[in-house]
């Protein structure tokens, strides 16, 4: 699964603007997923990354442009919509339901996949029952997976940040999504924490097959990690290529350095 | 013997009395678990369901249905009110004000319980009207070990087990399903919420639907003891002590609280009075919660209030 598909691109994002009044948070970025690759957006603080990924997850409207992703276009959509449509995301700043354990996290993250109604489920009888073991099962092997089987009925609000950050991906991986979002999956970690988050997306991308579309603004992570990368800098896009390619563009060591005036 | 007896009577009808000041406290404490909003407006919904509720009984008795039938339409009657009420108020109340502060939400609450109190007695009437729906007479236990026996209101022990069911009901709910999961994950975190898949507005209105079929059931009793009318709605003031005590997050802690304050005031009343003076069941409950406020400031079942500074 490492050598993404050249050929089939799962999300097309196409001169998209959006402004908060008048700070313009992105202008006319235009780029490309492709199905199985590990994308990376980097860029300096305030580059618009989170803005983009809020953008692609429905969080955000663009004010132009257009989001085409597995073949539908669509300017406007709601998170949940997106959720739907196969976008999972984790957040820079961890956003977890803090009162509930692990495992419920990582359960709430099957909520689109149960199928039988309410009163089924109160009942908790024959197929409401099976499909809840089902869920469990599946959500038991995102835990073996990520090496968090002695935390899982811990609420995740006494964990340390690393785990909750592993509690996070879990929660994402339950949704089964085409596309993963992850916003700075390795701010504030220590080196040891950063090497174990590596692994882990890299086994994600292995293991599942998913599309990873992530941001960073640790150089040094993001090019040992992607196939391709762009960078974004003040709201545009400066550079977008194999890591090798990004790391000798001027534009990109001007914007990361700063440039003599 | 005889104080013992009147002790235990004491008790019990505190106990039982005490559930009734539950069943308005689970409303709350529903809506505030799952959205972060105090729920102002949780008495006026009482008195709205109740209304509904009495006012269609009587044109459908009126009509000549027999009696099963017209308490069965009249409590889907209700029931749809309630919903349509949790529709309107998530549509143009709570929704358009999402991600705002809680003290905001907490006063547009305000605002709401002016709203449903003038059009349920705009629409409904603002009588004292008589609700029948459970027995009122009194049973006599233990007749044999104290003389007059113990005297156990029929309306409290009907009470009490609606009460129970409902409580079971609800933790089976929030435990158990899909809807209660989502629930649990919106009242944590909206964004993160949003970002599974949970659509807020549905989860939104469901809370209120539920919070408005709780004031239902809370209406049944409520309304066959008092009369259904307008001074239900203080009902809530009732709540609040329930609910400090209680701890405004916990389901169980309603229960309880509703139990102490109810235990509580009878029996200062009985034993405290003559020597301090009457009327100690008007502010037994706020004097309790004062002193719970103090020592255990989110309450015996609440979540600790931990900030991270």
């Amino acid at each position: 699964m490492r050598a993404p598909n050249a050929n089939e691109i799962l999300l097309q994002v196409e001169g998209v603007a959006l402004a908060f009044g008048g700070v313009k948070a992105l202008r006319d970025v235009s780029f490309n997923v492709k199905k199985g690759e590990i994308r990376a957006i980097i860029g300096p603080n305030g580059a618009g990354k989170t803005s983009m990924l809020n953008v692609v997850n429905g969080f955000y409207h663009p004010n132009h442009g257009a989001i085409t992703f597995k073949g539908s276009t669509r300017s406007k959509m709601q998170p949940f919509e997106a959720a739907r449509g196969g976008i999972a995301r984790t957040f820079q700043n961890v956003a977890l339901f803090k009162g509930m354990s692990a495992l419920d996290n990582i359960m709430a993250g099957r909520t689109l996949k149960v199928r039988r109604g309410l009163l089924w489920q109160l009942l908790r009888y024959g197929p409401a029952l099976a499909e809840e073991i089902e869920h469990r099962r599946k959500v038991e092997e995102i835990i073996d997976f990520l090496e968090i089987e002695t935390i899982r009925k811990v609420p995740v609000g006494r964990l340390p940040y690393g785990l909750q950050k592993r509690v996070e991906l879990g929660r994402a991986l339950a949704m089964e999504p085409d596309l993963l979002l992850l916003d700075e999956p390795m701010a504030g970690m220590n080196l040891e924490e950063k090497e174990d988050m590596s692994r882990f997306i890299i086994d994600v991308n292995n293991h599942y097959g998913t599309t990873i579309a992530l941001i960073e603004h640790d150089m040094a992570v993001v090019m040992d990690l992607s196939d391709r990368v762009a960078v974004l800098d003040h709201g545009v896009k400066i550079a977008d290529g194999t890591p090798d390619e990004v790391k000798r563009s001027q534009a990109v060591i001007d914007a990361y350095l700063g440039v003599a005036h | 013997m005889i104080a013992l007896g009147q002790f235990l009577e004491v008790l019990i009808g505190g106990l039982m009395s005490g559930v009734l000041y539950s069943l308005v406290a689970l409303g709350f404490v529903l809506i505030f678990k799952a959205s972060g909003v105090f729920n102002y407006a949780q008495g006026a919904m009482v008195l709205l369901a109740g209304l509904a509720l009495v006012r269609a009984l009587d044109l459908l008795v009126a009509n000549g249905l027999p009696l099963w039938v017209a308490v069965i339409l009249a409590i889907g009657f209700a029931a749809v009110i309630m919903a349509a009420t949790a529709w309107l108020i998530e549509r143009f109340v709570i929704g358009p004000l999402v991600n705002q502060d809680g003290l905001t939400l907490f006063m547009s609450t305000i605002g709401v319980t002016f709203v449903i109190e003038g059009a349920a007695e705009m629409i409904f009437g603002s009588d004292v009207y008589p609700l029948r729906l459970f027995p009122t007479d009194a049973w006599f236990l233990f007749e044999g070990l104290f003389p007059g026996g113990i005297l156990v209101n029929k309306l409290d022990v009907w009470g009490a087990l609606i009460a129970g069911v409902l409580v079971a009901g609800l933790a089976v709910f929030f435990q158990r399903t899909k809807t209660g999961r989502a629930l649990r994950a919106v009242a944590d975190d909206h964004l993160a919420a949003h970002s599974i898949g949970i659509p807020i507005s549905w989860i939104w209105f469901v809370v209120w639907l539920v919070a408005g079929l709780v004031a239902l059931v809370a209406a049944t009793v409520w309304g066959t003891k008092l009369g259904v009318q307008f001074s239900i709605t203080f009902l809530a003031l009732k709540a609040l002590p329930v609910l400090i005590i209680g701890g405004l997050t916990s389901i169980p802690g309603a229960i309880v609280g509703g139990l102490i304050v109810g235990a509580g005031e009878k029996l200062a009343e009985v034993y405290l009075g003559p020597s301090i003076g009457g009327g100690i069941e008007y502010w037994f409950a706020y004097v309790l919660a004062l002193a719970v406020l103090l020592l255990r400031p989110q309450g015996l079942f609440g979540e600790r209030i931990i900030e991270r500074v």
